[in-house]
């Protein structure tokens, strides 16, 4: 009777540590957190070029993350990239003017976009669009500008 | 000639045989889980055979082998002087590929083994046989158990794998190497998405376990009753449970991560 009941509490045991090492992944070694970010307000972007964005890339302010692309469309009439940000509730006061930049953190590092407040008296809300956007930054276009600007100079 | 295509054309045939037997056999196992159910005591016993005695070699394997990717990706990664990404390295790796292969590997040669010896001999010592006299069916009493222990616990072998792993590759790369702990930490969990790698990984151990544990309560059901027969089942579990499971990640890797995008 002992035996079956140290057997049972090392077996308790063990699945205790299966079920721990689980949680220890899922909360520490990924990114189930970002998926609980409770509400959120939708704002658009319109981007001639998003680069290599990825739906639930962060969305900065000042470096602070403040929410993740929902959504990234391909809007057939205007050729831009309609991309939609899942902003928290939180932070409302950013001015109607902002602007929003695909910036790129470090050199190979993954893309995500910037929010620069304006000074508009009028906050973005639910469903508002940014109308000054910067896009990705490509490289060949970037060298192509480069290679061209240096071969006009030397004229 | 003809001879050679005789004997071609009867071990094809054994082998067809074999397999729809096994077929037949996890049929017959997989309708005995309500009444392995009824039992948990059997499965607890099991849990203990197969789970808890091979929490150590899965502790020792996943700690070393997250070390030696914290080691091998920081020596590559710091040419691009990218090692602040050595954390989605060993994090993508080992949830992804090596926790549940790695595991299931060593679960196969260490509880895999341990059952097929077990039911064999069970057999080449009329057990079953004695269980069938008194009406007993060892379907439920003495498979199924087994294999249902083996389904849950590989699940949990291999998140402590990869949890360990990730702490060996934290070790080498943060404390000796001097990666930064903060974008250690920081790029393995922007990189590993939970549905789409943590979970995959918890399907692809899920199956694995299912499979390790039918090929090796099959082969011990299966073999000759006679001590070689046995150690052949034996050997044969191994080897037929690491092909199995080497195939099935392929074919669920191509699945899971197949598509472009």
């Amino acid at each position: 009777m002992n035996n079956s009941r140290a057997l049972e509490l090392v077996v308790g045991l063990f699945m205790v540590l299966g079920f721990a090492a689980l949680l220890f992944l899922s909360l520490k070694g990924s990114n189930l957190a970002e998926y609980q970010e409770g509400d959120s307000y939708t704002v658009i972007a319109n981007f001639s070029n998003i680069g290599g964005l990825r739906v639930r890339a962060s969305v900065t302010v000042a470096g602070v993350r403040v929410g993740r692309i929902a959504s990234i469309e391909f809007d057939k009439d205007s050729y831009m990239a309609r991309v939609a940000m899942a902003i928290v509730s939180e932070y409302d006061q950013f001015s109607l003017d902002t602007t929003a930049s695909i910036r790129t953190s470090g050199l190979i590092g993954e893309q995500y976009v910037a929010l620069e407040p304006g000074g508009d008296p009028d906050n973005l809300t639910e469903g508002s669009e940014i109308e000054l956007t910067q896009s990705a930054l490509v490289m060949e276009r970037l060298i192509g500008q480069f290679l061209y600007g240096k071969a006009s100079g030397d004229k | 000639m003809i001879e050679w295509l005789v004997r071609l054309g009867a071990n094809s045939l054994q082998g067809l045989e074999t397999f729809g037997r096994s077929g037949l056999f996890f049929w017959r196992l997989l309708r005995q889980l309500p009444s392995a159910l009824r039992e948990p005591g059997l499965v607890v016993h099991q849990l203990y055979n197969l789970g808890v005695l091979s929490v150590i070699i899965i502790l020792v394997s996943g700690l070393f082998v997250g070390m030696v990717l914290g080691l091998q990706g920081y020596n590559t990664l710091v040419d691009f002087g990218a090692e602040g990404s050595l954390g989605s390295l060993v994090g993508l790796s080992l949830v992804r590929e090596l926790g549940p292969v790695m595991s299931a590997l060593l679960f196969a040669g260490r509880a895999g083994s341990a059952l097929t010896a077990e039911v064999g001999l069970m057999k080449a010592t009329d057990q079953l046989s004695a269980l069938e006299m008194m009406a007993v069916d060892p379907f439920p009493r003495v498979l199924m158990p087994r294999w249902l222990a083996g389904f849950i616990a590989m699940p949990l072998l291999t998140a402590i794998f990869s949890a360990v792993g990730i702490i060996g590759g934290y070790m080498i790369g943060v404390t000796l190497l001097g990666v930064d702990t903060g974008s250690y930490w920081t790029n393995l969990s922007s990189s590993v998405d939970f549905y789409d790698d943590l979970l995959n990984g918890v399907i692809k151990s899920v199956v694995f376990g299912a499979v390790v544990c039918w090929v090796a309560l099959f082969q011990g059901y299966d073999c000759v009753p006679t001590a070689e027969g046995v150690g052949r089942a034996t050997t044969r579990t191994v080897v037929i449970a690491s092909l199995a499971v080497l195939g099935f990640d392929f074919l669920l890797t191509a699945l899971m991560y197949g598509e472009v995008g």
